[in-house]
């Protein structure tokens, strides 16, 4: 109903308002008059008379609305039939370029997936003032500057659904990396994921990133045992969510049924593949492989040197490792001390874990190095791993 | 919408960078005067004057009364303004379109897109 009102009145405030009130109303009268036969459309026409008024009132905004050409509808009149869905158009304008990151990340947030400021401002760890004015300026960002409401054109329309992919995902990498308090961002995140699959159902990646975020939430409750993170291949299989590794399954077929071929859905074929037991390690560094050559990403060739450890001996995985210009990353250390450790090269293997560890910034994080490191001194196996860190 | 449209020529070589200038070849020289005339063609532009390089301008300040001044221009030599001129374009995609055309943001400098406020 919001994306409906921002569309027609080109003001994210204005539509909020008039929404508002149109709640009130109905509030007082539907329990008086009865609820009406599409109520949707009653809420949506009388928000936007409210609206109206307003704005004749003010005469600020007549210019630069299309509203003074539309007739007057009344609340009896309408059906399901008269407002367009403009979620899409919605999800575009908030995560339009012109904004910065931080930006398109809470309007989607806020005028998507419905969260209050403090709600946002509590995910993401800053106080609620900044997160209020964050919002203020990108709306105002959008009104002043003429950011157009719309699914943008076919030639910019590669480059603007990758940024709003990268806002959904970025939504869920929060939730899910922070600790469970933020879980419901990844939920947050999957059903705005849903949302897109729902109104671009031709689009691969748009499936791809769905199946990447349901795969990766399935393992939620496995990946922290009293508090502590456990690796992948340590993992109690039974606690994982089959119900949402059968939908992340479900989604990735059907971007590999649109042909689908780019980072989110090689990315979502690699998790399905993390999901199988035992697992097929040629096949996910070969995948690795076709990511690292789409993305550029030492990070992706990183956990293909993982992969290619499992199937060739660490020094192979070691041989990728070293090649690898990742000084400032903690996981390049942890997966360096793991392929040590493997090679028996223990005390390269400690000063390794001791620089990953002089990297670390999560509490959960820092315990599992400390334990690994303590094994590696201890002279125990510290469990198989598949590189510390990387897969969990 | 009206828009200004703010020129910076950053690292971009000008006639006004001779030595820079010269390592152009001349079909890329070629372009760079064909793209700013497009651009001064299209009907939606108005061309704003043409100043002297920002080597040329002086910065004044006024402070407890007394008149400051400093030889050059507010911000560094390589990040003030070049050029400018007015786009009339129908939304910030259009500007952002046209902006993407002046030679300087392809050359190593940077171009602005302001709204213009209008009553």
């Amino acid at each position: 109903m919001l994306a409906a009102l921002i569309g027609f009145l080109g003001d994210f405030d204005l539509a909020e308002e008039a929404a508002q009130e149109a709640f009130a109303v109905a509030a007082e009268r539907w329990p008086r008059d009865g609820v009406p036969a599409s109520p949707g459309p009653w809420l949506i026409t009388t928000a936007r008379n409210r609206a109206l008024d307003r704005i004749r009132r003010e005469r600020t905004l007549a210019a630069k609305t299309r509203l003074l050409d539309v007739p007057l509808v009344t609340e009896d009149t309408v059906d399901e039939t008269t407002f367009r869905d403009e979620r899409l158009e919605l999800v575009f304008t908030c995560c339009h370029p012109a904004l910065a990151t931080d930006a398109q990340v809470a309007l989607t947030l806020r005028t998507l997936g419905g969260l209050t400021t403090p709600e946002i401002a509590r995910a993401f760890l800053v106080p609620e003032a900044t997160m209020a004015q964050r919002l203020v300026r990108a709306k105002r960002k959008i009104k002043a500057a003429g950011v157009p409401f719309r699914v943008p054109p076919d030639h910019l329309l590669p480059d603007r659904l990758a940024a709003v992919l990268a806002v959904v995902y970025l939504i869920f990498n929060e939730g899910y990396s922070a600790p469970p308090a933020r879980a419901d961002l990844s939920t947050e995140a999957i059903r705005l994921g849903r949302a897109l699959a729902e109104l671009m159902p031709d689009e691969p990646e748009v499936y791809g990133l769905l199946a990447v975020m349901l795969l990766h939430d399935a393992r939620r409750a496995a990946r922290v045992r009293e508090g502590d993170l456990v690796l992948l291949a340590d993992q109690d299989r039974s606690m994982w969510d089959a119900a949402q590794i059968a939908a992340g399954r479900a989604a990735l077929d059907r971007a590999l049924a649109l042909r689908g071929s780019g980072p989110y859905v090689v990315q979502a074929a690699i998790a399905s593949l993390h999901a199988e037991e035992p697992r097929d390690w040629p096949q996910i560094a070969a995948l690795y492989a076709e990511l690292a050559r789409l993305t550029g990403s030492p990070v992706v060739e990183l956990s293909r040197a993982v992969a290619v450890a499992e199937t060739e001996g660490p020094q192979a995985g070691l041989d990728i490792v070293d090649r690898l210009a990742l000084d400032d990353y903690r996981y390049l250390h942890a997966t360096r001390a793991e392929l040590l450790r493997r090679l028996g090269r223990t005390d390269e293997a400690a000063a390794a874990f001791c620089r990953a560890l002089e990297l670390v910034h999560d509490e959960a994080e820092r315990r599992l190095l400390e334990r690994r490191l303590a094994d590696l001194r201890g002279g125990e196996p510290g469990g198989t791993g598949d590189g510390a860190g990387g897969a969990r | 919408m009206k828009y200004l449209i703010l020129i910076h020529q950053g690292d971009a070589p000008t006639p006004y960078t001779p030595d820079e200038w010269a390592k152009l070849s001349e079909d890329e020289q070629n372009a760079v005067y064909r793209d700013y005339q497009a651009i001064n063609q299209d009907p939606r532009v108005t061309p704003g004057v043409q100043m002297e390089p920002p080597e040329t301008a002086t910065t004044v300040r006024v402070q407890d009364g007394r008149t400051l001044t400093t030889d050059g221009p507010f911000a560094e030599v390589k990040e003030a303004i070049g050029g400018y001129f007015v786009l009339e374009a129908e939304d910030l995609d259009a500007a952002i379109e046209v902006a993407a055309r002046v030679p300087a943001a392809r050359l190593g400098g940077a171009v602005e897109v302001r709204p213009v406020v209008e009553r």
